[in-house]
């Protein structure tokens, strides 16, 4: 009856205008973004044809997919090789970052004394400090999982200690009134609570790790002891291969907003239910 | 106060039952130099309902929080009656204070959980908790799911959930609409008529502490104190019709002046201290 009367009722001009401008602005989130890329790869296109700029210098966006798919055999190999650093390293920055977390969290006191230790290995750039993880990790993969790590980690600590402090203090009342152990506080508040705080810096260290992973190659792929998508790339800079390097460029770039998208949609399944964050990514 | 007033008796005239908490020259002072307490004297008797009522800032909130084992007296004592200590007690906040992330049964099981036991085994004590607050059906919801008043009402069944001997509860109703206020107010008064617990309520609003209890203690400020304490002689049950009657609004024109005085009283006793 209601619903009958709902679809019935005629809308007037005001809140017609307004569904139909909330219509346009859902269909030109995805369509802008796409029409202006589009535009700038045909842009592109007639700069190179223009200008008549040679292959090896600017190749046309057709030269650069055809390489990828030419080349994929070569490409994706590498990309595995790339992604299993990355990935490697976000699960560690994940256990190490939360991990140092909760012992943070254990004491104030503990949070003190090391928590400058993980500003400084933050700050300090990556590229600076390979020539010594060089020196003294001989193995390969250790040497980029270290670097990529040291990349990825912080901003998962740094959330995750955020949130496991960030308790609302009645809960935290509530949980001494009902004589709760440290470990029940911590499994059954200060954890759930850090939630959100770390689904966010999670998301962070996704794009960072795979920064971290590539930077590391680099520095490492200048002895050509890598086999990733870096090498791949310096590789073609080498031999002015330029739509190989603009291939291999092109997956990086794509890997990196899959990771994205991927870490946003498991974030937005997990707190769908709860976090006011969540709440307001549905309208 | 005027002895001759029929409506509002001097403690000691409605006769409860036994002392289950008394507190004895209990004062609090922070270390920014705020007094909160002093020396605080007050007997809540088994099946009372007490109210606190203040304006904020008179440490109403600072005696729940002593007698809730959360905050430590400076001065005095805390007396429990031998059966009882302060792990017998529940305790209602302003806010619903709930886990945003667990669903109303979790949220309403959690203390029993904390306190060891299965989900299966608290089902039943939790599921007619829930009927009794009128959420029944509502177990899977989760806290943003529900309004303000259902909120509360999870509050309270949590705080009931370990059958404590006294329930304190923290101007729990204040950020409510007056509507789903009353109708809590009902709710409480019929839960506590059959459960027969003990209530501590907090409260700035002069309404709703004659709604509800049959002993108020007026409290004022600089420093916290007690000012003015009386019993409210009105029979239970107290409905809706009670609301209306002549002997409530006399009751509150009297809890009223009462607590114009108190808001009007200067701490004279503070400046000896400082
Ligand atoms: N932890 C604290 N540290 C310092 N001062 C406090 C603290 N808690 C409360 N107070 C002060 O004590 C007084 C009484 O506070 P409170 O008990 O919250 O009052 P009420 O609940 O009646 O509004 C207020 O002046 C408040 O500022
Ligand atoms: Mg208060």
């Amino acid at each position: 009856m209601t619903t009958i009367e709902q679809a019935n009722a005629a809308l007037d001009p005001e809140e017609t205008r307004r569904v139909r401008a909330e219509r346009l602005e859902r269909l030109g989130r995805w369509l802008l973004p796409l029409a202006i890329m589009l535009f700038a790869i045909w842009l592109w296109d007639r700069v190179c044809v223009w200008n008549e700029i040679p292959q090896y210098i600017l190749p046309r966006p057709g030269v650069v997919l055809a390489t990828l798919f030419k080349d994929a055999p070569l490409l994706f190999s590498s990309l595995l090789v790339t992604l299993r650093i990355t990935f490697l390293s976000l699960l560690l920055a994940v256990v190490g970052g939360v991990g140092l977390a909760v012992l943070f969290a254990q004491s104030k006191w503990v949070e003190m004394s090391f928590f400058p230790f993980a500003v400084i290995l933050q700050v300090t750039p990556i590229v600076a400090v390979f020539p010594l993880i060089n020196i003294y990790v001989d193995n390969q993969t250790a040497k980029l999982l270290l670097c990529a790590w040291i990349v990825a980690f912080f901003p998962i600590l740094s959330n995750t200690t955020l949130g496991l402090n960030s308790v609302d203090r009645n809960l935290r009342d509530l949980f001494k009134m009902n004589g709760a152990t440290r470990w029940q506080q911590l499994w059954h508040l200060r954890l759930p609570a850090a939630m959100p705080y770390f689904l966010g810096g999670l998301k962070i260290a996704g794009g960072l790790s795979l920064i971290g992973a590539v930077v590391a190659e680099f520095v490492a792929g200048a002895s050509g002891q890598s086999s990733g998508l870096a090498s791949r790339i310096i590789e073609a800079g080498y031999r002015l291969n330029a739509p190989r390097l603009f291939a291999a460029l092109i997956l990086i770039s794509v890997t990196g907003i899959l990771i994205f998208l991927v870490l946003s949609l498991i974030s937005h399944l997990i707190l769908r239910r709860w976090h006011e964050s969540a709440l307001k990514q549905e309208h | 106060m005027m002895p001759q007033q029929a409506s509002i008796v001097r403690t000691g005239a409605v006769e409860s039952g036994n002392p289950l908490l008394v507190l004895r020259g209990v004062g609090k002072s922070f270390s920014n130099g705020v007094v909160a307490l002093k020396d605080v004297d007050l007997t809540i008797k088994e099946g009372d309902f007490v109210s606190l009522l203040g304006p904020s800032g008179c440490g109403k909130s600072t005696a729940l929080r002593i007698i809730a084992g959360l905050s430590s007296p400076s001065a005095g004592t805390l007396g429990w009656h031998k059966t009882l200590g302060s792990d017998g007690v529940g305790f209602v906040f302003q806010e619903p204070t709930l886990l945003p992330w667990a669903t109303v049964f979790d949220n309403v099981w959690l203390p029993l959980r904390l306190r060891g036991v299965s989900r299966e085994a608290a089902r039943p004590a939790v599921m007619e908790l829930l009927e009794r607050v009128h959420l029944a059906g509502f177990e899977a919801a989760v806290p943003r799911e529900l309004s303000g008043g259902m909120k509360m009402r999870v509050s309270i069944a949590r705080g009931l959930v370990t059958k404590p001997r006294l329930l304190l509860m923290d101007e729990p109703f204040a950020a409510l609409d007056e509507i789903t206020r009353f109708r809590l107010n009902n709710d409480l008064l019929e839960l506590w008529q059959d459960e027969r617990f003990t209530v501590v309520f907090v409260t700035h609003s002069v309404f709703e502490s004659v709604f509800l209890s049959n002993r108020i203690v007026v409290m004022a400020a600089r420093p916290g104190r007690v000012f003015e304490e009386f019993a409210v002689d009105a029979p239970y049950p107290r409905d809706e019709a009670f609301r209306t009657s002549t002997c409530y609004a006399a009751l509150c024109r009297r809890a009223s002046a009462v607590l114009s005085s108190a808001i009007h009283s200067t701490g004279g006793a503070s400046h000896d201290d400082d």
